[in-house]
């Protein structure tokens, strides 16, 4: 270690962008290789995309054992504009997870949309890529790379079927306003970084913690980080990408885009408003977050009751969702930013449970994206009937599936911090969603189906319900050591 | 058999669940019905070992079982009964195997899943009779509005969809609000006592100021209110009964409804005792179960449907059980947990007299029947034995129950027992006329002209309703003595020196016992029931 390099860089940070770096190297991979197989052998791609995550999960783990073996709680990099601790492994394994989870239900998918190519997995990779900055970011400049980096991808995902007009729209949208939210998040960073001459976090948070509480250009910049970081995370009133995203993109990217990168954005949210922001909770983000957090559950629960299109109507209920979490950050004690960790994890599995078996759905010339096309499902295939059940169950928040732990969670923090009126005001929303969740079941297990023939589940689909289901059953019968590997994410 | 005495309550919970599987397996729906029906009948036999074992003696909680669960958040699965829960388990496994039992030629579609589904009901119900943690109970309490959904929805009439989502809905809402006011408790335990718990003993210990009490009684109040059904949450049971397949409803009236009131006696009123007894709140429970019996009654008498009518009905006996309940003395106490039994072999006997002639015919109309007697005199005959135990003739189960209430309404005020005592009047004006209507009269209607009496299989499913319909009625007593511990309990615990109050007041005037009075002050009256509580759960421990 003499070479030029060292007296930037040590030991620690290429181990701490090891993963970054093992994401890069199997995405480029796919690109290359992709050009050595024809047409039957394009599963190799997404294989190896599967290996490429393995690693990146193995690789994480060790960064986590390393931690526990020097006893540091946190291991900073790149002249601290890394920083990994076990919050960011937890979300990271969470953002792995569902990357995985989504590769393995687009394989068919793809082959029957006749889109099947390499770009595919290297953009997931790359999208995944982003998320670890977002995820690991101490330093706004980096955060803000890794968010373009994961929303670029994103772009091009959801746009991925490209002779669907439906497809092209919603990533247009997307893109747009996901243009327009990066740039009303640039302009809050700049006004921190004029604030405070730093693109530190920590550095930021001492500076707005010497102003005083009614400074204009604190509030400014507040405002717009705040809404920008809204954006990214789809709350009402800045959720309109979402809809029209969520329904043209290949379904297997519907499922990926809410759950990955929307773990991503809420660690990165988290991290802005509870380290770079902390002064200013109070008077500053926590109401607006109390406004937010109800419109959102309003609007995403009442909307997604008159959706027909059961991508819209995951748009809508993932929308509910995010109201839910947001809540956890109100109450932001202990129990509530545990409670979004369970969450979100539990969230990735029970969702993209449910997409695997929207995923299922397509074939020949059936898009599977209308709530008729589940019509008699349990007839057709009961084992994914009763599983999509248990998924929608699990997100409607019935015990004892996981989805309870997570509202179990945000519900006692609010209680706990006193907001028993906004608690009581959630709980009620529970019962809205059930209302369309129980839609998709009497399609399902109370309508003859439209077409006969049984439903065949390919290899990756199996492989997917089996992993969500897994993660939804088991996660909520014996909860314990995911509420310790929360707990140890969320106390540093 | 050791082993066996220790886990009983495991056993006889889960033994359903193996159950659900266990029918999925067989390919003929011939197979299916033989396994479930036997399955169910050993579950019976299986819990029957707690009549003999059960010791009305005992104080406290019986044949408890704790294992740490989800230790981080203090959830364990804690399982236990005293004499309250251990009647309305008994009540729970004879007609978990009797709505089997009545299926067997009512469900001729997609026979596999309905057993499994009312399986899988029978364990939900059980659990919530049995759970002493509250996380356990509502996951037990959440888990059980699955199945009924699926049988009221898939087996159901014509506006199943519609009851089924009702019936869903309207139990969530109740029971996320109840969730909100069980989570204020564990939070208030761990700011006294520095530790999380969800263990209902150890929760007893809590002590908060009046006022979060009464918003804590009020979120039970709505979660068990609604699955009662008190007035005015009672909208959604008339669609889940009439929509509702027999077995359904028999279950659906039978247990479900026992929760409610379950849940006010067991965690309404011992863990907000402050609100439960508080003026306005006892004044506006009243109100709402006098409304109730009245109000049930009346919609009864307006009735052209056969089972809607016996749903309303329904409405006007839980208004007696909550208004004993609320009269928060033993007598009220005690006669509401009869009145419960009571209603559960009553209305779930009247549910399976309607399913029997509405097989034979598929419709409920009460006016196209009439002069039933003639041709099916056994029918007729049970049909009023049933009718006599519902509106409470003395020698029948009914009596005991609605005597004992007013009788404990009587006590509290003179006024609410008047008013009541016009609902058993009316009870007995809906019921009779009902039983003219339809049995009496000239046999006018040529398609009931060939009608079938009874045959063994349904003989099978009502005797043994009726034969308890009768030990209730006849000789009482080991009802009263078995809830003689756990009723004063909850009276101690709502009107601390309540016993001694009446002992002292019994003692001044000199009167004779009444025979049926239960309110004997027992040796626990004394005892600070705070200390008791924290002693059993560190015995537990």
């Amino acid at each position: 270690m003499n070479g030029g390099f060292s007296e930037f860089f040590n030991r620690n940070d290429y181990f701490l962008i090891t993963p970054a770096v093992l994401l890069a190297l199997f995405g480029c991979g796919i690109l290359l290789i992709d050009f050595l197989h024809d047409t039957r052998q394009k599963f190799m791609n997404a294989l190896t995309a599967l290996v490429g995550l393995s690693f990146v999960a193995y690789q994480l783990i060790r960064i986590q054992n390393q931690m526990d073996a020097v006893q540091m709680p946190e291991l900073a990099g790149l002249n601290n504009s890394l920083l990994v601790d076990h919050f960011a492994i937890f979300f990271m394994l969470v953002c792995v997870a569902a990357t995985f989870i989504s590769v393995l239900i687009s394989v068919r998918y793809m082959e029957i949309e006749h889109e099947n190519h390499g770009e595919y997995y290297a953009l997931m990779l790359f999208s995944l890529l982003g998320m670890y900055f977002m995820i690991t970011g101490m330093d706004l400049v980096t955060l803000f790379i890794g968010l373009e980096t994961m929303a670029l991808s994103g772009y091009v995902l959801a746009g991925f079927l490209r002779g669907d007009k439906r497809s092209n729209e919603g990533a247009m949208k997307y893109f747009l306003l996901g243009a327009f939210s990066s740039g009303l998040l640039a302009f809050g960073f700049s006004l921190l970084y004029g604030i405070s001459g730093s693109t530190n976090l920590q550095t930021i948070a001492q500076a707005l913690g010497q102003r005083s509480s009614g400074d204009p250009l604190a509030s400014l910049a507040l405002l717009t980080t705040v809404t920008g970081l809204l954006f990214k995370v789809a709350a009402v009133p800045f959720h309109q990408w979402a809809p029209d995203a969520y329904e043209g993109a290949p379904t297997s990217i519907t499922g990926f885009l809410s759950t990955g990168p929307k773990a991503a954005a809420f660690a990165f949210l988290m991290r802005i408003l509870l380290v770079g922001l902390a002064p200013m909770r109070d008077s500053g983000w926590k109401p607006m977050l109390i406004a937010v957090a109800i419109v959102t559950m309003t609007v995403g629960n009442l909307a997604a009751v008159t959706q027909n299109n059961t991508k819209r109507l995951f748009a809508y209920s993932s929308i509910s969702h995010v109201g839910y979490i947001l809540l956890g950050l109100v109450a932001g004690n202990e129990t509530g930013l545990k409670g979004i960790a369970v969450y979100i994890l539990v969230y990735a599995f029970m969702n993209l449970g449910a997409f695997t078996v929207l995923v299922a759905l397509r074939h020949g010339n059936v898009i599977g994206d209308e709530i008729e096309d589940l019509s008699g499902l349990f007839f057709r295939n009961p084992g994914a009937a009763v599983m999509m059940l248990i998924f929608l169950l699990s997100l409607a928040g019935i015990p004892p599936m996981a989805g309870f732990l997570g509202k179990y969670f945000i519900f006692l923090s609010l209680i706990e911090t006193g907001h028993t009126g906004l608690a009581a005001f959630a709980v009620l929303y529970v019962a809205v969603s059930l209302y369309y969740y129980m839609r998709m079941t009497v399609m399902m297990f109370m309508r003859e189906p439209v077409e006969r023939e049984p439903l065949t589940l390919s290899p990756g689909i199996r492989i997917a319900l089996g992993l969500t289901l897994a993660g939804t059953v088991i996660i909520g019968l014996y909860p314990e050591p995911i509420i310790q590997l929360a707990t140890s994410a969320i106390l540093r | 058999m050791d082993f066996f005495r220790e886990h009983i309550l495991s056993f006889t919970l889960f033994y359903p669940l193996v159950g659900v599987v266990l029918v999925l397996l067989p390919k003929k729906d011939e197979h299916v019905r033989w396994l479930a029906n036997i399955w169910s009948f050993a579950g019976f036999l299986l819990s029957l070992p707690l009549v003999f074992w059960f010791d009305k003696n005992a104080d406290g909680m019986q044949f408890q079982e704790r294992v740490n669960w989800i230790p981080s958040i203090g959830a364990t699965y804690h399982l236990g009964i005293d004499g309250i829960s251990f009647l309305l388990i008994m009540l729970t496994t004879l007609l978990g195997f009797i709505s089997i039992l009545c299926s067997w030629s009512a469900i001729t579609t997609r026979v596999k899943e309905y057993y499994a589904f009312f399986l899988l009901l029978q364990v939900g119900m059980l659990g919530v009779f049995m759970s002493l943690d509250f996380f356990l109970f509502y996951v037990f309490w959440e888990v059980m509005l699955v199945p009924m959904y699926f049988i009221i929805g898939i087996w159901g009439g014509p506006r199943k969809l519609y009851a089924a989502i009702k019936f869903f809905l309207y139990t969530l809402v109740g029971s996320v609000l109840m969730l909100l006011s069980i989570l204020t408790l564990y939070y208030a335990y761990h700011t006294q006592f520095g530790q999380y718990t969800f263990d209902i003993i150890d929760l007893l210990r809590v002590n908060l100021p009046r006022h979060t009490q009464i918003w804590i009684f009020l979120g039970f109040f709505v979660g068990f209110a609604i699955k009662v059904p008190m007035f005015p949450f009672h909208t959604w049971l008339p669609d889940a009964h009439v929509e509702a397949p027999t077995a359904g409803s028999v279950i659906l009236a039978g247990v479900l409804l026992k929760m409610g009131t379950y849940g006010f006696m067991r965690f309404a009123l011992p863990l907000a005792p402050l609100g439960a007894s508080d003026d306005r709140i006892v004044k506006l429970m009243v109100t709402l179960s006098l409304i109730g019996i009245v109000y049930g009654a009346l919609v009864s008498l307006m009735q052209k449907d056969w089972k809607k009518l016996v749903a309303y009905s329904s409405v006007s006996h839980l208004g007696f059980c909550t208004l004993g309940i609320f009269a928060m003395n033993p007598n009220g106490l005690a006669g509401s947990l009869v009145q419960q039994i009571n209603h559960g072999i009553s209305t779930g006997a009247l549910f399976l007299i309607v399913g029997i002639v509405y097989e034979r015919r598929h419709t409920r109309e009460i006016s196209e029947y009439g002069g039933l007697s003639s041709i099916m005199p056994i029918y007729a005959t049970l049909f009023m034995i049933v009718t006599m135990s519902s509106i409470g003739v003395p020698a029948l189960n009914g009596f005991i129950g609605e005597f004992t209430i007013l009788q404990g309404a009587f006590e509290a005020n003179h006024l609410w027992a008047g008013i009541a005592v016009s609902g058993v009047v009316l009870g007995a004006a809906y019921m009779l006329w009902l039983y003219q209507r339809t049995m009496f009269g000239p046999l006018s209607n040529p398609k009931n002209q060939s009608l079938k009496d009874l045959n063994v299989r349904e003989l099978a499913v009502l005797l043994p309703l009726i034969a308890w319909a009768f030990w209730i009625g006849l000789y009482p007593k080991p009802y009263f003595d078995i809830l003689e511990k756990p009723v004063a309990k909850i009276v101690e615990r709502v009107h601390p020196g309540y016993y001694a109050k009446a002992a002292a007041a019994e003692h001044a005037t000199m009167e004779p016992q009444h025979p049926a009075q239960v309110a004997s002050p027992p040796d626990a009256s004394a005892e600070d029931h705070t200390a008791h509580a924290a002693a059993e759960a560190g015995a537990a421990k």
